[in-house]
């Protein structure tokens, strides 16, 4: 292996400019004559907006303009879109409401935008904020899913009868209703799907710079999809064309999803600065965040699972209200669909699946995808079912898995997905073995004997990822493609440019690509640059989420690297004055098949430049060429984690006595980067299971609205964990890569609820389990035993 | 406005500042050190850890007059031109960071852990120092390695230029 290629632990090219505070992130970036902007937000979660009063604010010190949604309809700015059609089971399309930047006549959530103070400092834009005087006229709301739909329920949308978006279905719904009917077994479970703030530590930031001169913009965006935005913006608001508006994302701290969306924020910047003629910029707040980031997550499910006398899983069904908050964010449409009822077979054989999931509007914060998305609401569904199976049925929960594991691939699941690789046997081994399962039985006794109680949990759970065949989701609804782009730029020196579509906002990029770059061209890393995040510079991409950057990033370089290598040995053909299939190109050296004549990259690299010896007639000069690349299949990373939990019964204190992942991810470009992956993607998961919740009024009111209400996990609520992974090949791209971003979140929040159930002998428990959630089960718990 | 008279970074700054001026804007917007990051608005994040006067404080939560006359330290006074601190070289070493925007707070709190409890730190105490700081990315399990390893090379004086 070479010591900085694929597989190798190589330490980050970036991380210098990190730890030495030299990263240049949205806010640490200032134009010339730049204004400050401040949106004011309904405190209503519903209302009508009868008038709208700026006078005062116009005429405090410093403010240059105050705007609301009326100025933003005049100026025929298009209202945001979601960009995934989907359609209810009587073949109608969901209910869009239209969704303007600004609110205009009616606010619908705590938080949607009402009006903007553009001004020279931030603290004159707020103080003449508050001097804006909106006339409301409030109206009842609702804020819980599992009641929106019901007749009474404030209607929010016209568009919308009942508050429903979609009535959505997938599968076979006799078929399933028959495994049902003839069941030697049925367990069933109602599970809530905790909201989730996803909280990257870098607050959302915008700045719209309107240049006269050439009547175009540039936007600096906290975005995970710089080409992305630029469309939507364009094509959709109407901002500008296409080519007179740039999109840079710079150093971006952190996204999880909440960053892929085109939020008002953005639109209202460009919009501002060019009505100002100057800079305009915005840096959310923390608890502002809380208001105008996607949130995530928000299922109520009833699922049930069917088995046979032989415990065989002989079918599955699901019925799901999903909740997208006021408005439908940009992918929000997917995530309950296509992201979510596709994946409830799990690792499992089974036969047939029916899923039904009404998506609908409430008056709160709009929900989009956020790490995982979609994934981690089925695999807690399918692995809460099989381990309370396994509970009712008497037989061991790992025992109960293997019989129904699927042993032969490509696997068709009834669910669209056809899986093409894996072993879900050997991680499930590897993962007990590394937790040391055979002496939990112990070490249980060893707790009870101090008075504590001990408990574990498996979650075997896979996903789909390198997120999407272009085609397959356009059939399905989406709006555009999901292939990934890339440019190799070879320069004369012979140093190397990658411009890729993907973006890194955590991930490694700068150093995992130029792995791949440095292993296939023999080439020093150091001679390798990473350009990313501009949309004038790079090509269009698709950007970075689904765990995509790997399989269909990385695809898209290596289709690149092989038309430079192609091209390399024609011009090291005239070099070397020998046949083009006599040139043998390897380690960075184009030698003659069978002689000892050879030239080095750089010297190659120069004459492609130089081209001095070859004519144009012969061979185009230049080396430098791109690739679009779009997947095949999605790719199907899959594992086991293993979670074991102490409680103190007194106080439901619990704390994760060890933490096992064992991952199949394909082919590993970074073992460093990727356990770091592993890591993040656990503590979301554990912070969702255990502690974190936004939760909401029963009119409207985000309670849980900063970080002093809502619990971000800390590090002493974690533990250290013990990652491991087994391999098999991901057949679909031509590195083998799976994808590793999003395993975490998506396996662990079940191994946690599994595990504490599992302690305390009761399933009555909902995500966060926090201590005081888990001493009421417990202590309801004995009564019940009590009583009986 | 009034004036404010303190030492960033070992440089005297004097600046007339409106009162309202907290810590981390002055060092930011007046003195353009933007490696003091901004996460919340509560005092719950961590971003903003800087060292005055020896000691590690959020610079959200401090009015820049409030530092009149001391001594403050932002993380671009840790590393010597291009050769990093044990603390950013051990964060670098363990894959202590991921989108980097929690780190230069994590690497200051880092280094007063040190000043305060030692070169060897175990992995519990680590853990509940930490409590001030958030990391969204990494999960923590690299950023407790990288401490304890900092901690160490700290210790043997390889480059000790931290808050002194």
């Amino acid at each position: 292996m070479n010591a900085t290629g694929i597989g190798a632990a190589v330490r980050r090219k970036e991380d210098f400019r990190f730890v030495t505070g030299k990263g240049q992130f949205t806010d640490d970036i200032d134009r010339p004559g730049q204004t400050h902007i401040h949106f004011l937000r309904s405190p209503h979660a519903h209302a009508k907006i009868r008038k709208i009063d700026t006078a005062a604010a116009r005429a405090l010190p410093g403010v240059l303009a105050v705007l609301t949604g009326a100025e933003l309809a005049a100026d025929k700015i298009g209202n945001l879109i979601c960009g995934w059609m989907i359609h209810s089971k009587d073949g109608s399309p969901m209910k869009m409401a239209p969704h303007p930047a600004i609110a205009h006549g009616k606010a619908c959530y705590v938080g949607d935008p009402v009006a903007v103070v553009i001004a020279e400092t931030l603290d004159q834009a707020e103080d003449a904020a508050e001097k804006i005087a909106v006339d409301y006229e409030v109206l009842p709301a609702i804020a819980d899913p599992a009641k929106a739909q019901q007749k009474g329920a404030p209607q929010i949308h016209d568009v919308a009868p009942a508050n429903t978006i979609y009535q959505w279905h997938l599968g076979d719904a006799k078929a399933v209703a028959a495994a049902f009917a003839s069941a030697k077994h049925v367990t069933r479970l109602h599970i809530v799907n905790n909201r989730l703030v996803p909280n990257a530590m870098e607050p959302r930031a915008a700045i719209g710079d309107y240049d006269a001169g050439n009547d175009s913009f540039t936007l600096w965006n906290t975005t995970q999809n710089p080409h992305v935005a630029r469309l939507v913006i364009s094509a959709f608001i109407g901002m500008a064309p296409e080519h007179k508006l740039r999109v840079i994302a710079p150093d971006v701290g952190g996204g999880f999803g909440s960053k892929i969306f085109i939020y008002p924020e953005e639109v209202v910047c460009l919009w501002a600065s060019k009505k100002v003629r100057r800079p305009v910029k915005w840096v959310s707040g923390r608890t502002e965040a809380f208001l105008a980031d996607a949130h995530g997550r928000d299922h109520v499910t009833d699922a049930e699972m069917a088995f046979d006398a032989d415990h065989r899983i002989t079918a599955i069904k699901a019925k799901t209200v999903a909740n997208l908050g006021a408005y439908m964010s940009t992918f929000s449409s997917s995530v309950p669909t296509y992201l979510y009822a596709t994946l409830l077979s799990g690792q499992y054989d089974v036969p047939q699946i029916y899923c039904e999931v009404d998506a609908v509007y409430t008056n709160t914060v709009p929900v989009d995808a956020y790490r995982g998305a979609g994934r981690p609401e089925a695999t807690f569904v399918v692995e809460r079912l099989v381990e309370v199976a396994a509970r009712e049925l008497g037989v061991d929960p790992a025992e109960l898995r293997r019989k129904n594991f699927i042993k032969q691939f490509p696997h068709q699941t009834p669910v669209i997905m056809n899986y093409d690789a894996g072993d879900y046997l050997a991680s499930l081994k590897k993962a007990l073995e590394l937790a040391d399962h055979k002496g939990f039985a112990k070490r249980k006794r060893e707790s009870e004997r101090h008075g504590k109680l001990r408990g574990i949990g498996l979650s075997t759970y896979i996903e789909a990822c390198g997120i999407a065949p272009s085609q397959a989701v356009g059939s399905l609804g989406a709006g555009v493609g999901l292939w990934e782009s890339a440019e190799v730029r070879v320069n004369p020196t012979g140093s190397v440019e990658v411009l890729t579509g993907s973006h890194s906002h955590g991930q490694g990029h700068e150093t995992t690509f130029a792995q791949l770059v440095s292993e296939r061209l023999g080439i020093p890393i150091e001679n390798i640059a990473i350009v990313h995040g501009d949309t004038d510079k790079v090509q269009f991409g698709m950007g970075s989420y689904g765990s995509r950057s790997g399989a269909v990033g990385m695809s898209a370089i290596v289709k690149a690297l092989d038309k430079v290598e192609a091209k390399a040995k024609k011009v090291a053909s005239h070099l070397l004055e020998a046949a083009e299939s006599d040139i043998v190109f390897k380690d960075g050296k184009f030698t003659v098949a069978g002689t000892d004549k050879s030239a080095a990259w750089g010297e190659v690299s120069l004459h492609a430049y130089i081209a001095h010896k070859f004519t144009g007639a012969q061979l185009e000069p230049g080396l430098k060429e791109g690739a679009f690349y779009d997947p095949t299949n999605f790719t199907f990373p899959a594992g086991c984690h293993v979670c074991e939990v102490e409680i103190d019964p007194e106080t439901g204190i619990t704390s994760i006595a060890h933490w096992t992942a064992v991952d199949d991810f394909g082919t590993v470009v970074n073992p460093m980067i990727v356990e770091g992956q592993v890591h993040g993607g656990i503590a979301q998961g554990i912070g969702q299971a255990m502690l974190e919740n936004a939760i909401y009024s029963g009119d409207g009111q985000l309670v849980t609205s900063s970080l002093m209400d809502y619990t971000m996990p800390r590090a002493n609520d974690l533990p250290s964990f013990t990652v491991g992974t087994t391999m098999t090949f991901c057949p679909g791209n031509p590195l083998g890569i799976k994808g590793c971003g999003e395993a975490g979140a998506i396996a662990s929040p079940a191994a946690v609820i599994n595990a504490i159930t599992d302690a305390i002998g009761s399933e009555e428990l909902a995500m966060p389990a926090t201590p005081q959630a888990v001493w009421a089960a417990i202590e309801k718990h004995k009564l019940s035993h009590k009583a009986a | 406005m009034p004036a404010v008279k303190l030492t960033v970074n070992g440089k005297p700054v004097t600046a007339d500042v409106d009162p309202r001026t907290l810590l981390v804007q002055f060092l930011r917007e007046n003195l353009r050190l933007t490696g003091t990051h901004v996460g919340c608005d509560t005092s719950q994040c961590g971003a903003c850890v800087v060292h005055v006067n020896g000691k590690a404080v959020k610079s959200c939560t401090l009015l820049v007059l409030t530092a009149d006359g001391a001594d403050v330290r932002t993380i671009e006074s840790l590393a010597h031109g291009d050769t990093l601190h044990p603390m950013q070289e051990a964060f670098r070493e363990n894959h202590g960071l991921q989108c980097g925007f929690c780190t230069p707070g994590m690497i200051m709190t880092a280094v007063d852990i040190v000043n305060r409890k030692g070169n060897e730190l175990d992995e519990k105490t680590i853990r509940e120092e930490l409590e001030g700081n958030l990391c969204r990315c990494t999960g923590y399990h690299n950023i407790v390695k990288a401490i304890a390893a900092g901690a160490r090379a700290m210790g043997t004086g390889a480059q000790s230029q931290a808050a002194e």
